[in-house]
C-alpha cells in the first residue's frame, strides 16, 4: 500500500537502473565509462615556466639572435644602391619645368635628363626600380577599384566590367579596358640609362623589361582576352582606353608576349603596394659576363619621358638601381632589428638570473599556507 | 475485538485540532512550516510546478509553454457525458503542445527567435552595413560564414530540443486512461479526453486532466492525492466528492446517465482555488477546491475514483501555471556583457578617431590625390569621414566576435558532459551519475562563497540506526576480539543472526552478539530494557499480512529503536488506543495503555503508564539523560555514573542518546493521580501547567535502566567535505527545518561546530529587539572594536546600485545558531544587515526550522548584499526554493523524490560529491573559462588593432590588412579549436591535487583569474602585439624586393606576411597560456597552423583563381612570399618579439610574487619525480564531549493522536489483517517522505517465515482475543 518514494521519472519510462529486487539485470548501468577522455586523464606535457626552462632559453635566443643580426646587417651593407629623386621639384632640378607644365592633354612628351654618378661598380644583375612616395596606392577605393575578371581574359567581363571600376567604368559610352583607378593611374614615365664614358660618350644601357612581374601574374592572373589572338587590336575593339593613358592596351608594347594586359610594367603597376611609399621594378640590368661590373663607376644619365605627374598631392618620384643579395634588397632594419633583440635576451637572461638567484629559491619552495 | 473500541477506554484526550484524518497526519509528518513555496510574492504561480524551460532543454514531464491565450471565457459550462452540449464551446481538449514548432514552421520562426539575440541582430545589421557598397570595407561573405555557421548551430540544437519536446509530448498525449463512452469505460489516449468526459482513474495513475470528483472507492467518497508535480509536497491530500455524485459509485449505468452541468470558472492558474457549481437534476450544489483533482497530481491509496473532465490540456492549473523562468546568468556572463559594452564603447571611440582621421586626410590629401582617385559625386570629406566611420565599424567588428558566443557555449557544454561522465561522482548503489542540468553555469561553480546546505536528506543520510545501548551499567553495541581490543565495523564483521526470531527485520543489522546472548539468558533489566523501548513510544504498527509488520513512526529516532527492539523479541505489534500488543519473546501479551506522558520541548520525555497482563502498574519513561537522571530513584547513583560514562562514549561518537527509566507504581495512588489528571485535562484554565505539575509528580524515584544510542547516519565523506570546503574558503550555511537541538547536534557530527570554538551563539529570541539585541552583542564578543554601521560599500555599473556589505575579520572561530522565529526577525529590511555582519563574522552558520520561504530569503540576502556566488543545495521539495535562488542550485537525487533536482542545476547522489564538483569541476571551469576569455579577447583584439595601426598608412580608407577569406576564416578555423582544446582540456593542477590544495579554490572566489584589470591588461598586451605585428613586418618590408628583385611590398605579400605572424604568433601564445598539453592540444594546436597553411596555398592557387576569379585575387602570393627567407626571419622575429617579454613578464612573477598555482605547480613538478601526492587524510576523528538527547525529530501531542479514537476510526483490528484490501483504506499514518525513510522497514517484508514458525505464532495468538 505504501507506495514509497515514487519516482515519477520511471514512469516516464527513463528507468532509472536501480535494478529491482530479482531480476533488472538487463537494465544498463549508467556509470560512467572509465575513459581517460572521459575522466579528463589524458595523459599530458604539463610544461611550467621554470629557471631551468626560461633562462636557457633567454640565452639561446641571445645567442642565435646576434649572429644572424649581424649576418643579416653585413648582407644588406653589401648591397649597393643608388637613388635619385627626378620629381622636379626645386629649381634647380632638371625636371623642374616638365613637372611645372604638366598636362594630361600634352602631345608632345616632356623630356628631361639627371646626370648623377656611381662611386662604386655595381656586380652582378642590376634592379632598376621607380619609386613614388605619398601614392596612395592602398587606399580602399584605389585597391578595390579594378577587375580581375577583366584582366583574366574574361570576355564578359571585358566589355562589362565590375561596378568597383567606377568611375573608371566607361569613357565614351564604351567600356574601359582595363577598367578601374589602378589601371588608369599607370605609371607611365619612360626611364633610359646612359653610361657616360670619361671619354663623354653616352652608351645606354641594355634595359630588360621582361621578367619583372611575378611568374604567377603574369601567366596566370593576366590574361589577354582572345587567348591566343595574336591581334589584340581587333580583341580590345569595343573597348575604351582608360582616361588617363596616352595609347589603348594593345599598344603598350610591340612585342606581342608583353602587350595588352600581360604588359609586365602594367602587371607590376597592378601589384598595388601595402604603404604610400613603395617602389617597384621597372627594369632589370643584366650582368654581361662575370669580369666586368654591370655598372662600372662612373659617370651616368637618366633620361626621363616625364609624363606622371605627382606634384599635385606632394608625391615624389624616384629612380633606384639596386642590387640583390639572398635576402632581397637593402634593409638594414632586420639586422639591426635582430641584433638588438638578441642583445635584448641575451641581458634579459642574466637579470633573470640574478633576481633568480636572490629570491627564487625563497619563494619557490616557500610553504603553501594553509 | 473487532471494529469497536471499548467505549470505557481510558485515554487521556486533548481537543485534537485536526480538521479530518488527512491533514492531522500531514501537519503530524512535515514540521511547521514546510508548507512550502513562494506563494506570496510576485507571482502566484508555483515555481517547480512544470520545470522551467532550460537551455539545455532537458524535458519536462508535463512540458513547458503556456497555453495561448484565445478569446476570454467568462463562464465554463459542461454537460457530463455530452459532447455534443460541449463542443460549442470550444473548449481545449486534453492534448498538450509544449513544442516550439512544426516542420513548415520551424526556419523562420527560429530565425526570427535568433534574431532577437543581441548579438545575432548586431550581425546582422553589419551584414546590412557591408551591402552599402560606400561602406562595404570587406565582402559579404566575412560576416555571412560565421553568421550562418552560428545560426545553424543553434537552429539545430533547437531543432533537437524541439524535438524531444515533441517526443514528450507524444509520449504524455498517448497516455492511456480509461474513459466512460457510450455506457461503457474504453481505454483512450490522454490527448482524445475531452472536457466533459467521466473518466476513470486508479491507483498511482497521473490525473489526466483537471477532473471534478464524482466518486471514490474509499468510504466517504475520498481520494488520496499526492500533488508532488503540482507543488513539490510529498505528503498525501484528501479529496471529497459531492455525496450526490458519490452515491454513484462505481455503477457504471448510473454514472453513463449522469447528466449533471457544471458551471464553473474560466481556466486559470490558481492552484488552490476552485469556484463553481453544479447542477443536478435541478438541484444546486457548490464545488470548491476540495472536490477537484489536478492534473499533476497521482492518485493513492485509492483504488479507483471517477471524475468529470473540466479543464483539459494547455486549459489545466498545471499547464496555466508554467510561466517562464528567469535564465540563471553566471557573474561572468554579467560581466562579459559589461565587457562587450565597454568593447562598443571602445569601437566607436576607435571609428570615430579613424573616421576623423579620414575626414583630415581626405581633406588634405585626398582632395590632392583626386587626378588617380577620384572621389565620388557628393562625397565631401566630412561625409567621408562619417562613410569610413562605418567601414570601420564593420572592419573593427571582430573586437566582438560572433564567434565568443558560440565558443563558450561549446566550452560550458563540454564541462557539463564531464561532470555528467565524472566516474567519481557517480553513485553506485541507486546507480546514479551526476547530472549537469543547466549547462550555461559550469564556470560559477569555480566561485563559490556560501554554500547553503539543507540538513535531512543532504548532509544526513536520514536513516537513523539502532548503534549502541548501556543496559544496567553495561555498554552493548561495540565488537571486541579475543584480546579485548575494540574493532572497527566493517563490511566482514559478524553480524548478529536474528533467526530466532520470526518477527524481526532483516534489514536491521547489529553487530554485538552479546546483547542477544543475554536477551536470551532472560536478564530481567535486559527484558525491562526492551521491554520499555516496545511500550513506551508513540509509533504505529500496521500488520499487513500475518507477521508482516510495518512501523511507522512520527520520529525516525522513535522507529529506530522500535525496531531494534522487535529484533531482540520484544515485537510492538499494534495498538489501540487503549492498549499495546506485544510480542515477548514468543508470546503475545496485551498492555493495557493507562496514560501517555507525552513529550515536549520543555519536559524532554516521554512517558507511558500501562498495566501487564499479570495486573502490575508501571510507568515506562524515556528521555534525555540529564532530565531523566534528575528524577532517579536515590538507588540508582552508582548505575549513574557508570551510564554516564556510557553516555558520553556515545556523545563522543555522535550519537544521539536516550536514558530509559521505570517505575511501578503503586494501584490506589495511581488511581487518585488519574482522577487529577483528568480534571486537569479537562479544565479551562492553566490547563498545561497543571497537566505538567501532575506529570512531574509521578515521574520522579524512577529506576534507572539504562540508555539507548542511535545513530542519525551522516552521509558518507560529509565531515571531510565539510572540512575540504571550509579549506577553499567557502562559507557553509546549514538552512534545516529541524530542530535546534537536531541541527546542532549536526553541525557538531559533520564538524562544521567544532569544540574547539571560541563560542557558539545561539539566537532564539521571541521578539524583535530581542533578536536584534542578540545579535549586536554576538558581534561585539566577536569583534569588540567593530564599527557600529557596517562598512557597504555601494557600487554598481550602468545605473544598477548595488550595495555590498564587506567582509569583517575576526579573530577565533564563531558558530551562530538562530532558529526560525528568530529568523523571521532577522530577515526584516531593517534588520538584515545586523544579521548578515554577525553571521558573517562566524565560521558556521545554522539556522533551524526555517521555513522554505526563509530558505529562499536568507539565500536572496547574502546574494543581495555580499558580492558572492551563492550555491545551494537540498534533496527535499522544501530545498526548493533556495535551490532556486542560489546562483547554483544542486538537487542531491535522494530518496525524496525528485522534486529539488527537478529545480537544480546540478545533481547527485552524494554530499561529498560535492567537494569534487567545485574542487574539481568547478575550478578547472572557471580557470578554462577565463583563460578562455583573456586569450580569445588577446587574439581578438590583436587582430584587430592592427587594423588600426594600418588605418595610418592608408589614409584611413578602412582597407584592411589582411586578405578577406583570412578575416572571414580566422575565428572559425584558425583559432577555434586551440582555443577551444584548451579550454575543454585545461587542468593547471589534477584533480588529486586540487583536493590536496582546497586553497586553489580561492581565487575564483575573490575573480582573479577574469576581472576588468585582467580585461585592461590583456587589451594592453594585444596592443603591445600588434604593434609588434605591424610595424616589424613594416620596417621589415620597407622598400625592400625579393630575393629575385621582384615585388615584395606589394599590399597583398604584406597581408599575408602580417597575418601568418599574427596565426603563429598567437599559436604561440596559446602555448605559453596552455598548462595541460593533451594529444588533443597538440592535433588542434599543429592542425590549426598546418591548416593556415593548407587553406592559405589552396585559397592563393591558380585553380582556386581560375574558378572564382571575383573571389580569390591572391593567387600566387604564398608561392611568391613564403619562399623567401626574409620574410620567414621577419615571421621569426615577430613572434619572438610578442612572446618573449610575456615569458619574462610571467617568469619574472612566478619568481618574485608566485601565485597559489604557481606554488602548487611548481610542487606537482618536483613530486613527479617523487612520490604521489598522498590520499586525502583519513576520517578525522572527533572527541566531542557534547550530548545530544532525545529524538529530536519528535513532535509535541502526538501522543494525544495516538489515543484518540478519530485516528484509529479505520484501523482494523490486526487479525482482521488477512482479509483486509492491500490498498489498505484509510490509516491515517501515511508512509512517505522523510519519516518514512528512518527504518530498515521501509518496504513491506517479501520474505515469508517457515510455515512452522507462523503456526506457532498463531497459537500464540489466539488465546489472547
Amino acid at each position: 500500500m505504501m507506495a514509497s518514494s515514487y519516482n515519477a521519472k520511471e514512469e516516464d519510462g527513463h528507468h532509472s537502473g536501480a535494478s529491482g529486487p530479482g531480476g533488472g539485470t538487463a537494465v544498463k548501468s549508467k556509470k560512467p565509462d572509465n575513459t581517460a577522455f572521459k575522466q579528463q586523464r589524458l595523459p599530458a606535457w604539463q610544461p611550467i615556466l621554470t629557471a631551468g626552462t626560461v633562462l636557457p632559453a633567454f640565452f639561446v635566443i641571445g645567442l642565435i639572435f646576434i649572429p644572424i643580426g649581424i649576418g643579416l646587417f653585413v648582407t644588406s651593407n653589401n648591397i649597393k644602391e643608388y637613388e635619385i629623386d627626378y620629381t622636379g621639384i626645386e629649381m634647380s632640378s632638371p625636371c623642374f619645368n616638365c613637372s611645372q607644365n604638366f598636362s594630361w592633354n600634352s602631345t608632345t612628351p616632356c623630356k628631361c635628363s639627371v646626370s648623377f654618378s656611381l662611386d662604386q661598380p655595381f656586380e652582378s644583375n642590376v634592379f632598376m626600380y621607380y619609386g613614388l612616395s605619398n601614392f596612395y596606392q592602398n587606399h580602399r577605393r584605389y585597391v578595390k577599384s579594378r577587375d580581375d575578371s577583366q584582366l583574366n581574359g574574361d570576355k564578359a567581363s571585358l566589355t562589362n566590367p565590375s561596378k568597383e571600376c567606377e568611375p573608371y567604368r566607361t569613357s565614351d559610352k564604351k567600356f574601359i579596358a582595363p577598367c578601374g583607378a589602378i589601371a588608369n593611374s599607370l605609371f607611365n614615365d619612360t626611364l633610359d640609362l646612359f653610361f657616360i664614358d670619361p671619354n663623354g660618350t653616352r652608351t645606354r644601357i641594355e634595359l630588360v623589361k621582361k621578367g619583372i612581374a611575378w611568374w604567377t601574374d603574369k601567366h596566370v592572373k593576366f590574361r589577354n582576352p582572345g587567348g591566343n589572338n595574336l591581334n589584340l587590336t581587333a580583341v580590345f575593339i569595343d573597348t575604351a582606353k582608360p582616361v588617363n593613358w596616352r595609347k589603348p592596351v594593345y599598344e603598350l608594347d610591340t612585342d606581342q608576349e608583353n602587350n595588352g594586359f600581360i604588359n609586365e610594367d602594367f602587371i607590376v603597376w597592378m601589384r598595388t603596394a601595402a604603404l604610400p611609399t613603395f617602389r617597384k621594378l621597372y627594369r632589370i640590368i643584366q650582368r654581361k659576363n662575370s669580369m666586368t661590373p654591370t655598372l662600372p663607376r662612373g659617370n651616368y644619365t637618366l633620361d626621363i619621358t616625364y609624363n606622371y605627374p605627382v606634384r599635385s598631392f606632394e608625391g615624389r618620384k624616384r629612380m633606384i638601381l639596386s642590387t640583390i643579395s639572398w635576402m632581397g634588397g637593402k634593409n638594414p632594419f632586420l639586422g639591426i632589428a635582430y641584433i638588438t633583440v638578441g642583445s635584448v635576451c641575451f641581458f634579459l637572461g642574466v637579470v633573470l638570473l640574478i633576481i633568480h638567484h636572490k629570491y627564487g629559491n625563497r619563494n619557490n619552495s616557500a610553504d603553501i599556507p594553509n | 475485538m473487532g471494529n469497536s473500541f471499548p467505549e470505557s477506554s481510558v485515554v487521556f484526550q486533548r481537543e485534537c485540532h485536526s480538521t479530518s484524518v488527512f491533514s492531522s497526519s500531514s501537519v503530524l509528518r512535515r514540521e511547521n512550516g514546510r508548507q512550502t513555496c513562494t506563494r506570496s510574492g510576485k507571482t502566484d504561480c508555483l515555481p517547480w510546478t512544470c520545470r522551467e524551460e532550460r537551455r539545455d532543454s532537458k524535458m519536462s514531464f508535463f512540458g513547458l509553454s503556456c497555453a495561448k491565450k484565445k478569446e476570454k471565457e467568462v463562464e465554463r459550462r459542461i454537460r457530463a457525458n455530452d459532447r455534443e452540449f460541449n463542443l460549442p464551446f470550444k473548449y481545449a481538449t486534453n492534448a498538450i503542445k509544449t513544442s516550439k514548432y512544426n516542420l513548415f514552421t520551424f526556419l523562420p520562426l527560429n530565425l526570427f527567435e535568433q534574431f532577437q539575440r543581441i548579438a545575432n541582430a548586431y550581425f546582422m545589421f553589419l551584414l546590412v552595413l557591408q551591402l552599402i557598397p560606400e561602406i562595404s570595407s570587406l565582402s559579404w561573405f566575412t560576416t555571412v560564414v560565421p553568421l550562418a555557421l552560428v545560426l545553424s548551430v543553434t537552429a539545430a540544437k533547437d531543432a533537437t530540443d524541439d524535438l524531444n519536446r515533441h517526443k514528450s509530448d507524444r509520449q504524455v498525449n498517448n497516455r492511456k486512461v480509461e474513459v466512460l463512452i457510450n455506457g461503457e469505460l474504453r481505454s483512450e489516449k490522454w490527448m482524445d479526453v475531452q472536457v466533459g468526459d467521466i473518466i476513470k482513474l486508479e491507483s498511482d495513475q497521473f490525473v489526466t486532466a483537471d477532473l471534478l470528483l464524482l466518486s471514490s472507492s474509499v468510504p466517504l467518497n475520498l481520494v488520496y492525492i499526492e500533488t508532488a508535480e503540482l507543488d513539490g509536497e510529498t505528503n498525501l491530500k484528501v479529496k471529497q466528492a459531492l455525496a450526490v455524485t458519490g452515491d454513484m459509485d462505481d455503477s457504471i449505468e448510473s454514472l453513463a446517465a449522469f447528466d449533471g452541468e457544471v458551471h464553473c470558472e474560466p481556466p486559470n492558474n490558481r492552484l488552490d482555488k476552485f469556484t463553481g457549481t453544479l447542477v443536478v437534476r435541478g438541484q444546486k450544489y457548490s464545488l470548491d477546491n476540495e472536490k477537484i483533482l489536478l492534473r499533476g497530481c497521482t492518485l493513492r491509496n485509492t483504488e479507483w475514483c471517477f471524475g468529470l473532465v473540466v479543464f483539459g490540456g494547455p486549459e489545466t492549473k498545471l499547464m496555466q501555471n508554467c510561466g517562464k523562468t528567469t535564465f540563471k546568468r553566471t557573474s561572468i556572463d554579467r560581466m562579459m556583457n559589461a565587457l562587450v559594452l565597454c568593447i562598443f564603447g571602445f569601437l566607436a571611440v576607435m571609428c570615430t578617431i579613424l573616421g576623423i582621421g579620414n575626414g583630415i586626410w581626405e581633406q588634405q590629401e585626398g582632395s590632392t590625390f583626386i587626378a588617380f582617385l577620384p572621389r565620388q559625386d557628393g562625397v565631401n570629406s566630412a561625409f567621408s569621414g562619417f562613410l569610413t566611420f562605418w567601414s570601420y565599424v564593420i572592419i573593427l567588428n571582430t573586437v566582438v566576435p560572433i564567434s565568443l558566443y558560440v565558443s563558450v557555449e561549446i566550452i560550458r557544454l563540454g564541462n557539463s558532459f564531464y561532470i555528467d561522465w565524472d566516474r567519481k561522482m557517480y553513485y553506485a548503489r541507486s546507480d546514479t551519475p551526476a547530472e549537469a542540468r543547466t549547462t550555461t553555469l559550469n564556470e560559477e561553480l569555480g566561485q563559490i562563497k556560501y554554500i547553503f546546505s539543507d540538513k535531512t536528506g543532504t548532509l544526513t543520510q536520514n536513516i537513523m540506526t539502532f548503534n549502541k545501548c548501556s543496559i544496567n551499567g553495561k555498554c552493548y553495541g561495540d565488537v571486541f576480539d579475543f584480546a579485548g581490543q575494540r574493532l572497527d565495523i566493517s563490511e566482514r564483521t559478524d553480524r548478529v543472526d536474528f533467526s530466532f526470531n520470526p518477527l524481526a527485520d532483516p534489514k536491521f543489522v547489529f553487530y554485538d552478539h552479546s546483547l542477544v546472548e543475554a536477551v536470551k539468558l532472560e536478564i530481567p533489566e535486559v527484558h525491562g530494557f526492551f521491554r520499555l523501548l516496545a511500550l513506551c513510544h508513540t509509533v504505529m504498527a500496521e500488520e499487513k499480512n500475518e507477521g508482516d509488520l510495518l512501523y511507522q513512526a512520527q520520529s525516525p529516532d522513535e522507529g529506530a529503536l522500535v525496531t531494534a527492539t522487535r529484533n531482540f523479541g520484544f515485537v510492538f505489534q499494534s495498538r489501540t488506543p487503549e492498549s499495546i500488543t506485544i510480542v515477548e519473546m514468543g508470546i503475545q501479551r496485551r498492555y493495557e495503555l493507562l496514560a501517555i506522558l507525552d513529550f515536549n520541548n520543555v519536559r524532554k520525555r516521554m512517558s507511558v503508564i500501562v498495566r501487564s497482563p499479570e495486573g502490575k502498574l508501571c510507568l515506562y519513561c524515556k528521555g534525555a539523560d540529564t532530565i531523566v537522571f534528575e528524577r532517579l530513584h536515590q538507588s540508582c547513583g552508582k548505575m549513574k555514573d557508570v551510564t554516564t560514562e556510557h553516555l558520553n562514549e556515545f556523545a563522543g561518537e555522535g550519537l544521539r542518546t536516550l536514558a530509559l527509566a521505570y517505575k511501578e507504581l503503586d494501584e490506589e495512588y495511581f488511581v487518585l493521580w488519574r482522577e487529577r489528571h483528568h480534571e486537569a485535562s479537562t479544565a479551562i484554565e492553566d490547563r498545561d501547567e497543571r497537566l505538567d505539575e501532575l506529570y512531574e509528580e509521578i515521574e520522579k524515584d524512577m529506576i534507572l535502566l539504562g540508555a539507548t544510542a542511535v545513530e542519525d547516519k551522516l552521509q558518507d565523506g560529509v565531515p571531510q567535505t565539510i572540512e575540504q570546503l571550509a579549506k577553499a574558503d567557502i562559507k557553509i550555511w546549514v538552512l534545516t527545518g529541524d530542530k535546534q537541538e537536531t541541527a546542532e547536534n549536526i553541525g557538531y557530527s559533520c564538524n562544521m561546530l567544532q569544540e574547539e570554538m571560541n563560542e557558539v551563539f545561539v539566537v532564539s529570541a521571541k521578539s524583535s529587539e530581542e533578536v536584534r539585541e542578540e545579535l549586536r552583542s554576538a558581534r561585539l564578543k566577536m569583534k569588540p572594536e567593530a564599527e557600529e554601521k557596517p562598512v557597504i560599500i555601494s557600487g554598481g555599473i550602468l545605473g544598477k546600485k548595488t550595495k555590498v556589505v564587506q567582509d569583517e575579520a575576526v579573530d577565533g572561530e564563531y558558530g551562530l545558531i538562530i532558529n526560525g522565529h528568530s529568523l523571521a526577525y532577522a530577515l526584516d529590511s531593517s534588520m538584515e544587515i545586523e544579521f548578515l555582519r554577525t553571521a558573517c563574522m562566524c565560521k558556521a552558520v545554522i539556522c533551524c526550522r526555517v521555513t522554505p520561504l526563509q530558505k529562499a530569503q536568507v539565500v536572496e540576502l547574502v546574494k543581495k548584499f555580499k558580492k558572492a556566488v551563492t550555491l545551494a543545495i537540498g534533496d527535499g521539495a522544501n530545498d526548493v526554493s533556495m535551490i532556486k535562488a542560489a546562483h547554483i542550485g544542486v538537487g542531491i537525487s535522494g530518496q525524496e523524490g525528485m522534486q529539488a533536482v527537478l529545480s537544480s542545476d546540478f545533481s547527485f547522489a552524494q554530499f561529498r560529491y560535492l567537494q569534487r564538483l567545485l574542487l574539481v569541476h568547478g575550478r578547472w571551469s572557471y580557470l578554462r573559462m577565463c583563460k578562455f576569455l583573456r586569450y580569445f579577447f588577446y587574439k581578438n583584439f590583436t587582430f584587430t588593432f592592427v587594423h588600426f595601426w594600418y588605418a595610418f598608412f592608408c589614409g584611413f580608407s578602412a582597407q584592411t590588412v589582411y586578405d578577406e577569406w583570412f578575416i572571414t576564416l580566422y575565428n572559425l578555423i584558425y583559432t577555434a579549436l586551440p582555443v577551444l582544446g584548451m579550454s575543454l582540456f585545461d587542468q593547471d593542477v589534477n584533480d588529486r591535487w586540487s583536493f590536496q590544495y582546497p586553497q586553489l579554490y580561492a581565487p575564483g572566489q575573490l575573480n582573479m583569474y577574469f576581472s576588468k584589470t585582467s580585461f585592461v591588461r590583456c587589451v594592453l598586451h594585444s596592443g603591445y602585439s600588434s604593434l609588434v605585428l605591424f610595424f616589424i613586418p613594416y620596417a621589415a618590408m620597407y622598400n625592400t624586393v625579393r630575393d629575385d628583385g621582384k615585388d615584395i611590398a606589394d599590399y597583398q605579400s604584406f597581408a599575408l606576411l602580417a597575418q601568418t605572424c599574427l596565426v603563429i604568433a598567437v599559436c604561440l601564445q596559446m602555448g605559453l597560456d596552455m598548462a595541460y598539453w593533451t594529444v588533443v592540444n597538440q592535433v588542434f594546436v599543429w592542425g590549426s597552423l598546418a591548416m593556415y597553411f593548407a587553406v592559405t596555398f589552396t585559397f592563393y592557387s591558380n585553380g582556386m583563381y581560375l574558378i572564382f576569379t571575383a573571389s580569390f585575387p591572391f593567387i600566387g602570393t604564398a608561392r611568391n612570399s613564403l619562399s623567401q627567407p626574409s620574410v620567414w626571419l621577419t615571421i621569426l622575429l615577430t613572434t619572438m618579439l610578442c612572446v618573449l617579454p610575456v615569458v619574462a613578464y610571467r617568469f619574472l612573477f612566478i619568481l618574485l610574487r608566485p601565485t597559489i598555482n604557481d606554488k602548487v605547480r611548481f610542487k606537482v613538478c618536483q613530486a613527479k619525480a617523487g612520490p604521489p601526492p598522498p590520499a586525502p587524510r583519513a576520517r578525522i576523528r572527533r572527541s566531542s564531549t557534547r550530548r545530544s538527547a532525545y529524538a529530536f525529530s519528535h513532535t509535541q501531542g502526538y501522543g494525544d493522536l495516538v489515543t484518540s479514537r478519530r485516528f484509529l476510526r479505520q484501523v482494523p483490528a490486526p487479525r482482521q489483517s488477512a482479509g483486509f484490501s492491500p490498498t489498505g483504506r484509510s490509516t491515517g499514518f501515511i508512509h512517505m517522505g522523510r519519516s518514512g525513510g528512518y527504518s530498515p522497514t521501509g518496504r513491506p517484508q517479501s520474505s515469508r517465515e517457515p510455515e512452522t514458525s507462523l503456526q506457532i505464532y498463531r497459537a500464540v495468538k489466539e488465546p489472547v482475543s
